[in-house]
């Protein structure tokens, strides 16, 4: 079997869109909600995860045969808590402003439900290159949702995007203009409304693909 | 007395784990579709924490802390394994109690309940508490021993329980209501949410 074959291709597309892990299969839903009020600290999280679910995946589908059935869970757990270790220590010494927003939703990885289901799922039956694929493109088809509540929310709550001003300084309300920032768009309950909103998009247009 | 009963009714509903920091969202989405099972989710997972946070709490002052366990030695970035080994050991444990004493609500539970291993509001209260210990000790967010760990515990697992079973009760009412239908069952169920959330946004300023 080729690494770039055609089974392989479907792997990889498959949680970028119609099975998308976030919106389709409802996993890993507690971070996507909490570190999107601004861009910077959601493409960071899609980063990380997409890392930590690509070498969890490979180094359990390498253990796949030795580990015990019943202690699985437990032996999964160590290897994400370890990879989760060793990202979370970069961050705090290469973007240190980034891993201080973020804060607890770092360590919290370990708990993201998309790894453990990616890991029980897949890499428990597969090949160490088909499960580092499927890791790779479950991780990105979560940052895609992370991206995109972020842009909204970080656009319309603070009129910036990655802390560049985007709403020109005349259009607010103190200039002179007609604008404010939606402060709604900075609270938790609106990432909610978010993320329904994309659930109810990408519905609509993969119903009409069927 | 003061600060364990504000630390106790902040975290049942100014920082409570769903509407303030999204935490345990996956498995409060798939199991609140009728209240009985969302209560005995919400009693399990209120259980789990009552033991697991004060436990990590010994751990990080007693052996993780920097100089806890001999001068010179920080492992706390020991921290994450360590409590996951902690918490997985003792989700086990109430799986073993809650088949032995209530074999129906361990079928309703199902897969959920191996699954508080990886709830994220578990992990997310000891981790919580971790930076809370390094607080200003005049916050009411400061957590500053075993009795405060209780009270942090309890109040988290009553709101997540709270949170659970008011989500649970309006999902039964609204199989009777006309959705759109590409936003039915998760879609409008994430909207539910939002409005809860909002609602509990008004207890954000209050004061004991």
């Amino acid at each position: 079997m080729s690494l770039f074959s055609k089974e392989n291709g479907e792997i990889f597309k498959g949680p970028l869109n119609l099975n998308n892990p976030v919106a389709v299969q409802v996993l890993g839903i507690c971070s996507a909600l909490a570190v999107t009020s601004q861009l910077m600290p959601a493409i960071v999280m899609g980063i990380s995860v997409t890392a930590i679910t690509a070498f969890a995946n490979v180094i359990i589908s390498l253990l796949r045969k030795t580990i015990p059935n019943r202690i699985r869970i437990i032996v999964q757990l160590v290897v994400v808590a370890a990879l989760v270790t060793i990202v979370s220590n970069i961050l705090k010494a290469y973007v240190y402003d980034v891993s201080v927003e973020l804060s607890v939703y770092v360590g919290l990885i370990i708990t993201n439900c998309i790894l453990m289901g990616r890991l029980e799922a897949f890499a428990m039956q597969n090949s160490p290159w088909p499960s580092f694929l499927d890791g790779i493109a479950n991780g990105l088809g979560y940052a895609f949702v992370l991206v995109v509540v972020g842009f909204v929310r970080e656009l319309l709550g603070f009129g910036t995007i990655l802390g560049f001003q985007i709403v020109p300084d005349c259009c607010y309300m103190e200039n002179g203009g007609l604008y404010i920032n939606n402060g709604m768009m900075t609270m938790p309950a609106m990432a909610l409304i978010l993320v329904a909103c994309f659930i109810w998009v990408h519905r609509i247009v993969n119903e009409e693909k069927k | 007395m003061e600060h364990f009963i504000s630390l106790f009714v902040r975290s049942i509903f100014v920082d409570n784990m769903i509407f303030a920091f999204f935490l345990g969202m996956c498995s409060y989405l798939a199991v609140s579709k009728t209240v009985k099972t969302s209560l005995g989710l919400g009693i399990a997972v209120t259980f789990v924490l009552l033991i697991t946070v004060p436990v990590d709490y010994i751990l990080q002052t007693k052996v993780l802390a920097d100089g806890a366990l001999a001068e010179g030695v920080d492992l706390t970035f020991l921290a994450f394994i360590l409590f996951i080994a902690v918490i997985a050991g003792m989700v086990q444990l109430v799986e073993m109690v809650v088949e032995r004493f209530s074999p129906s609500l361990y079928a309703a539970l199902g897969i959920f309940l191996p699954l508080i291993a990886v709830n994220c509001a578990i992990m997310g209260a000891s981790l919580f508490m971790q930076q809370r210990i390094n607080m200003d000790p005049t916050s009411t967010q400061y957590i500053g021993g075993v009795s405060d760990c209780i009270a942090y515990a309890l109040g988290s697992g009553i709101g997540w329980t709270l949170a659970i079973v008011g989500l649970a009760a309006i999902r039964e009412k609204m199989a009777y209501s006309d959705v759109p239908k590409p936003l039915q069952g998760l879609g409008i169920t994430f909207i539910t949410v939002g409005l809860m959330a909002m609602a509990f946004m008004c207890f954000s300023g209050l004061k004991i």
